[in-house]
């Protein structure tokens, strides 16, 4: 197993490799001089050539690139523009917040997306098949943050059930935490169920029509035990490296969710860094969330692996 | 619908188009969803044409007023007719949707055919590349390509474009992948063809079908993006309507006047339904696995 997760990390070394070459590309699409912006009115060629010199612009790209990747490397992802403060500190405090709201859209998502799956696909061509099939479409075509300003209006405005911000850390504040957050996570894990749905039915419809599963029905097993212990454990796989995907889409999806419900987390972060052209933390986020993203995806493969007998023999 | 959801499209043969056209005539579901589709177009393109008011003018005498005989969807914070921005809105909306993804397949496609035909190193540094950019979240690499590039509609659309065109080079390759060993290209190659004619003639007809459907399904992803990067500002700049540009600006009113959020969002969701099932039922009807 070792050694298997091994070759899983060096496989990735290739792809953080290019994710760095574009994360540091972006600086050069910036349109101007940066220079010339950072002199401001102050236009003296010295002064010009000091900040060249400073911050090693006369060197060619790639040199330029090894640089910053080296530093990259040893956790220096430079420095904000706006709060002074290293990028990698800011993304540091921002997470804990982010990972509450991942966690709590997850559950969400857990909660509403399997049950509605394996039900679509136990009833298919059924009403109930249908009508969660139809949930499921409005979930993937609904902009999460028009439904989060629809529930801030009703729950909120109207009827005044839940704060509509107002971030309060776990540890401070359990409950006002978890009431501030409950509209947000909803938003979130909305997506997420619709997907988790599709591919546990999916999954499920497959299962469910093997050949072991014909045969537990007919030792006479309670369908309740074909379902859920001879149906969904062979499910559960697909469904299990889905979710490590998904992890992308949670950090995309936290993006508009915490600007909407002004939680001051991962996502606000970038969109505040963009608005006041704080590009080293923009930078920063990106090339944090790939990684991330990769070692979801060695997690999940490692999982799978775990879980699925054949392949923990075959290594 | 997110991206990952789509590029599992599978590595089939299409079945011919007469027999994919009757399938897709009998999918209710796609109809509604080209029904939509073609309203939404209609209005965009005949938006100059329709007894409207002006998008852009302001009536301080107006100022958020709520749906009536005279403003019929109401108006906004600075008393501008939201049925009017609604229907010029569509015109950006559309716009970035099928732009974008025209961008995303015009680069991807060609990459994914030569790194599915030709193999090798060419294949390895293709594909290497394609799954670097597919870890980076869609939305996320599309903010920060829109925040370096500057804020504008175009610039978004090709944002859009890039972040969605890994989906496209890995799909293409993999359905080169199936055709590249089917009898009619060792054909071809036999009597001497042209790599180039060979990928255009015989490979791209018969890997077009599952690209249209990934099309078709990422131009709801690319109307959601675009209404996203208005949202945050990144996209159309006002005055200029776009119905992500409106949600912003309604955000702040949402006690006063509910209605400015409600018909933008309503709008999106609409679109977004609508390529959803149509790329749905195209899936359906060009997959011949598919009784």
């Amino acid at each position: 197993m070792y050694s298997y997760i091994g070759k899983r990390l060096l496989v990735a070394i290739p792809t953080l490799l290019i994710i760095s070459v574009f994360v540091f590309s972006l600086q050069k699409l910036l349109p101007g001089d940066p220079v010339l912006a950072m002199a401001g009115e102050d236009r003296d060629p010295q002064t010009i050539e000091y900040l060249r010199e400073k911050y090693h612009l006369n060197d060619p790209v790639p040199v330029q690139y090894l640089r910053w990747a080296g530093s990259a490397l040893q956790g220096d992802l430079g420095m904000s523009l706006r709060t002074k403060q290293p990028v990698l500190k800011l993304i540091g405090d921002k997470l804990p917040v982010t990972i509450q709201l991942a966690v709590m859209s997850i559950a969400f998502a857990f909660l509403i997306g399997i049950p509605m799956g394996i039900l679509a696909a136990v009833k298919k061509n059924t009403a109930l098949d249908y009508v969660a099939n139809i949930v499921a479409l409005s979930g993937l075509s609904i902009p999460n943050f028009w439904l989060g300003i629809m529930l801030i209006l009703l729950i909120s405005v109207k009827l005044g059930w839940l704060p509509a911000s107002g971030y309060r850390p776990f540890f401070d504040d359990p409950l006002r935490s978890i009431q501030t957050m409950l509209m947000p996570a909803f938003v979130l894990g909305n997506a997420l169920a619709a997907t988790l749905m599709r591919h546990t039915r999916s999954a499920m419809l497959s299962v469910l029509s093997a050949d072991y599963i014909r045969t537990a029905r007919a030792k006479g097993l309670s369908e309740r035990a074909v379902v859920l212990e001879h149906s969904f454990r062979n499910a559960v796989l697909p469904i299990v490296t889905l979710s490590a995907l998904l992890f992308g889409e949670l950090l995309a999806g936290a993006v508009l969710t915490e600007q909407i419900f002004t939680i001051p987390g991962f996502g606000k972060l970038i969109v505040d860094a963009v608005f006041t052209r704080d590009y080293a933390v923009v930078q920063g986020v990106v090339l944090c969330t790939a990684v991330g993203f990769i070692l979801m995806n060695l997690v999940a493969d490692v999982f799978y692996v775990l879980l699925n007998p054949r392949m923990r023999a075959a290594l | 619908m997110t991206v990952i959801d789509q590029v599992d499209v599978p590595a089939v043969e299409p079945r011919s188009p007469s027999r994919a056209w009757r399938k897709l005539k009998a999918n209710r579901g796609a109809l509604v969803g080209l029904g939509i589709i073609l309203f939404f177009t209609l209005l965009a393109v005949l938006a100059p044409l329709l007894p409207i008011a002006d998008p852009n003018a302001t009536n301080w005498l107006a100022i958020r007023t709520a749906p009536s005989a005279t403003y019929w969807l109401g108006t906004d914070d600075i008393g501008r007719d939201i049925l009017s921005r609604m229907i010029w809105g569509a015109q950006a909306s559309l716009l970035a949707g099928v732009v974008s993804v025209a961008i995303a397949v015009a680069i991807g496609v060609p990459f994914g055919l030569v790194s599915g035909y030709f193999g090798g190193w060419t294949d390895q540094i293709i594909s290497r590349v394609t799954e670097a950019l597919l870890a980076m979240p869609f939305l996320i690499t599309a903010i920060a390509l829109a925040a370096f590039l500057g804020p504008s509609l175009m610039n978004a659309m090709i944002a859009i474009g890039i972040s969605a065109m890994p989906v496209f080079i890995r799909l293409t390759r993999g359905q080169v992948l199936a055709v590249k060993t089917e009898d009619y290209v060792e054909g071809a190659r036999s009597i001497g063809l042209r790599h180039s004619s060979i990928i255009l003639r015989y490979i791209l007809p018969n890997v077009f079908a599952p690209i249209l459907v990934q099309a078709t399904l990422t131009i709801a992803t690319a109307i959601i993006a675009e209404a996203s990067l208005s949202f945050l500002g990144l996209g159309q700049q006002p005055p200029a309507p776009s119905w992500g540009s409106m949600l912003n600006v309604a955000k702040n009113y949402l006690s006063q006047a509910p209605w400015m959020a409600m018909w933008p969002g309503a709008a999106i969701f609409l679109v977004v339904i609508g390529f959803n099932l149509l790329g749905d039922g195209l899936r359906d009807a060009l997959d011949p696995r598919e009784a």
